[in-house]
């Protein structure tokens, strides 16, 4: 990463406290443009809370986070994905009862528009409206491997196949930044290796910064550029995947005393 | 293989299955009905029943926007065809001696509509913010408010104007006056002017707004929402203002129905308008299946029909009901039949 450039995200002494218990405390973090970031740690270490951050799910007792060199202070969930940060869910939550292909419809809410009159009237904008809202759908779902799945109502999905759907109902929101929360869990070998490239491939062609947790070392180290490690809700270490390998407070934080 | 498609095929493809089918029941049962009507072969118990029916409907069609597709429960749809027939009944009133019937009845409705949209949106703007039961409570007690308002509500003209009045009716009118509300006797003297080709009309109209808007950006939205709250958001969902559009839409045709129900009857009481009806119209709307506008159209007609119809059976009467009432629920919300039906559909398009 060049220097001079300024990061799509940066987070500055961010923290929250949940009551008496501190969650995430003092985090510093920058994210560039194209890069795929890893954020690491133990079960309860702060990731997910990191994410519901991030996206206005939480508001922040202490700390800045600057998106796009803006800071997002006030802004709310809705409003930050506007902004451009688009995310998946630890827990998945799709459009059960809608189908696949809506389900990725649905993300292009904000980016492709007509109003409720010309839908109501069927005007030749909503035709053309939805034809282009279509084809961006089926676009996605080609690219995240779900072609096959189109029709089918995304609870009646596989588990990995809902997880890969998620991914491409946040890309329908051509986002800046994608926060990825444990998209390989429940997922055997050979997906996470197929889900390994489908990640890569969706970078490289929409050019934007990826941040994910996983749990899945074959992952992490396999994409990730850069590796934030969170222990008790604090930074334990940043670096490249081989320094975070070679790291021994990592290793102690993850194998325990 | 390829299939060598009709021009008619986008009728039955998998989207528009269900909603060429209500078109095609609206059509037929307007057809027979039509039919039988002008030969006299049907009762004046029958014939009384076919524009208060296609009331129901429309109301139906737009409370299973609001319940079914956006899944809020809202127990006050009566009072919104009450604020459509009565504001409805004004109108037409006022405009009898200087516009023909037909496009006073259009303008009674559109009236009647537009005005209870904007109470809907009102009533929306606090409730719809929270979450869970509280519209189900708002719009129960907004539906009794309204009942009791009109009941002590005094609307007449005469030569010198028009006049209002609340809880104390006051005025004195001048000799050729004329009450078109008159407190806890309702609207009085209204001119006969709904028919069943105007009911059947609202019907499609009705079919129309919510079919196009459930296939369409803010439909999606609004099952989105329904689904999942949180991922709605997530990907830039405006949960309120979304929430907002079906119970609006709900609303406006809850007083299309009303102002159509107002003007067929020379005398009707807001008391007409109680819980009540709105539980009756919550119960077509639940049994036909939640998001499921076909089931809502049998449920109604049929429901609606046939307490009216089984009063010869006199003591069997509830029990038929009751029978029915459960066939009805079993048929249109059991998981069995559905997929059958599904496996049916596949086997048929393979
Ligand atoms: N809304 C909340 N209220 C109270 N405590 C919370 C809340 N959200 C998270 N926490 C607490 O914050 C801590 C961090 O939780 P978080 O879900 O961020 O962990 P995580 O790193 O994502 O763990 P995992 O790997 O198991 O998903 C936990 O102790 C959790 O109980
Ligand atoms: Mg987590």
């Amino acid at each position: 990463m060049s220097e001079k450039k300024t990061p799509v995200l940066e987070v500055k002494e961010l923290g929250i406290d949940f009551g008496g218990l501190t969650a995430v405390n003092d985090l510093d973090m920058s994210i560039y443009n194209e890069e795929i970031v890893g954020l690491i740690g133990p079960n309860g270490a702060g990731k997910t809370t990191v994410f519901n951050l991030l996206t206005k799910v939480y508001t922040p007792t202490r700390g800045n986070i600057f998106f796009d060199g803006k800071d997002t202070a006030g802004k709310t969930v809705v409003e930050i994905n506007k902004a451009g940060i688009a995310r998946t869910f630890q827990n998945i939550r799709l459009f059960d009862n809608l189908t696949v292909l809506d389900n990725v419809k649905t993300g292009y809410h904000n980016n492709i528009k007509y109003s409720p009159v010309s839908a109501v009237f069927r005007t030749p904008g909503y035709y053309a409206k939805e034809r282009e809202i279509e084809g961006k759908s089926r676009e996605l779902l080609e690219i995240m491997e779900l072609g096959q799945y189109a029709d089918v109502t995304a609870g009646n999905l596989p588990y990995g196949a809902q997880r890969r759907l998620e991914i491409a109902r946040a890309m329908a929101t051509e986002p800046k930044l994608l926060l990825l929360d444990e998209p390989a869990a429940g997922m055997n070998p050979q997906e996470t290796e197929d889900l390994m490239r489908m990640i890569r491939f969706v970078r490289d062609h929409f050019k934007i910064a990826i941040l994910l947790i996983e749990h899945d070392m074959q992952l992490v180290m396999g994409i990730c550029e850069r590796i934030y490690v969170l222990n008790y809700g604090m930074l334990l270490a940043e670096g490249l995947p081989a320094e975070i390998q070679a790291n021994p407070e990592v290793i102690k934080a993850y194998l325990g005393d | 293989m390829k299939e060598k498609k009709s021009i008619f095929s986008f009728l039955l493809d998998n989207r528009h299955r269900s909603r060429t089918i209500s078109y095609a029941m609206v059509a037929v049962a307007y057809i027979v009905l039509e039919i039988l009507l002008k030969s006299g072969n049907l009762s004046s118990l029958f014939t009384g029943l076919l524009v208060p029916a296609t009331c129901y409907l429309v109301a139906a069609i737009g409370l299973n926007l609001n319940v079914g597709v956006s899944g809020e429960l809202n127990l006050g749809q009566a009072g919104f065809m009450a604020v459509g027939a009565f504001s409805g009944v004004c109108v037409s009133g006022l405009l009898k001696a200087s516009v023909p019937a037909i496009p006073r009845l259009i303008l009674a409705i559109i009236v009647g509509m537009l005005l209870t949209a904007f109470v809907g949106f009102l009533i929306g703007i606090p409730v719809l913010k929270l979450q869970g039961d509280y519209l189900a409570i708002v719009t129960l007690a907004f539906g009794q408010i309204v009942m009791n308002l009109i009941m002590n509500l005094y609307v007449a003209f005469d030569s010198t104007g028009l006049k209002v009045a609340f809880v104390e009716n006051n005025f004195e009118l001048q000799p050729g006056g004329k009450y078109l509300i008159n407190g806890p006797m309702g609207a009085t003297g209204t001119e006969r002017i709904a028919n069943f080709t105007a009911g059947t009309i609202l019907v499609v109209f009705a079919l129309i707004v919510v079919y196009n808007l459930i296939y369409s950006r803010n439909g999606r939205a609004i099952m989105a929402a329904r689904d999942n709250r949180i991922a709605a958001e997530s990907i830039g969902i405006n949960i309120a203002k979304t929430k907002m559009m079906a119970f609006v839409v709900s609303a406006a045709l809850a007083g299309a129905a009303g102002a159509l129900y107002g003007l067929n009857y020379s005398t009707m009481v807001a008391s007409k308008f109680d819980y009540n009806t709105s539980i009756l119209i919550l119960v077509y709307v639940v049994l036909g299946g939640l998001g499921n506008i076909n089931g809502t159209l049998i449920s109604t007609v049929v429901l609606f029909l046939l307490p009216q119809l089984l009063r010869g059976l006199q003591d069997y009467r509830m029990l038929i009901y009751a029978v029915i009432l459960i066939v009805i629920m079993l048929v249109t919300n059991n998981e069995f039949l559905k997929t059958k039906a599904a496996a049916f559909r596949r086997k048929k398009n393979a």
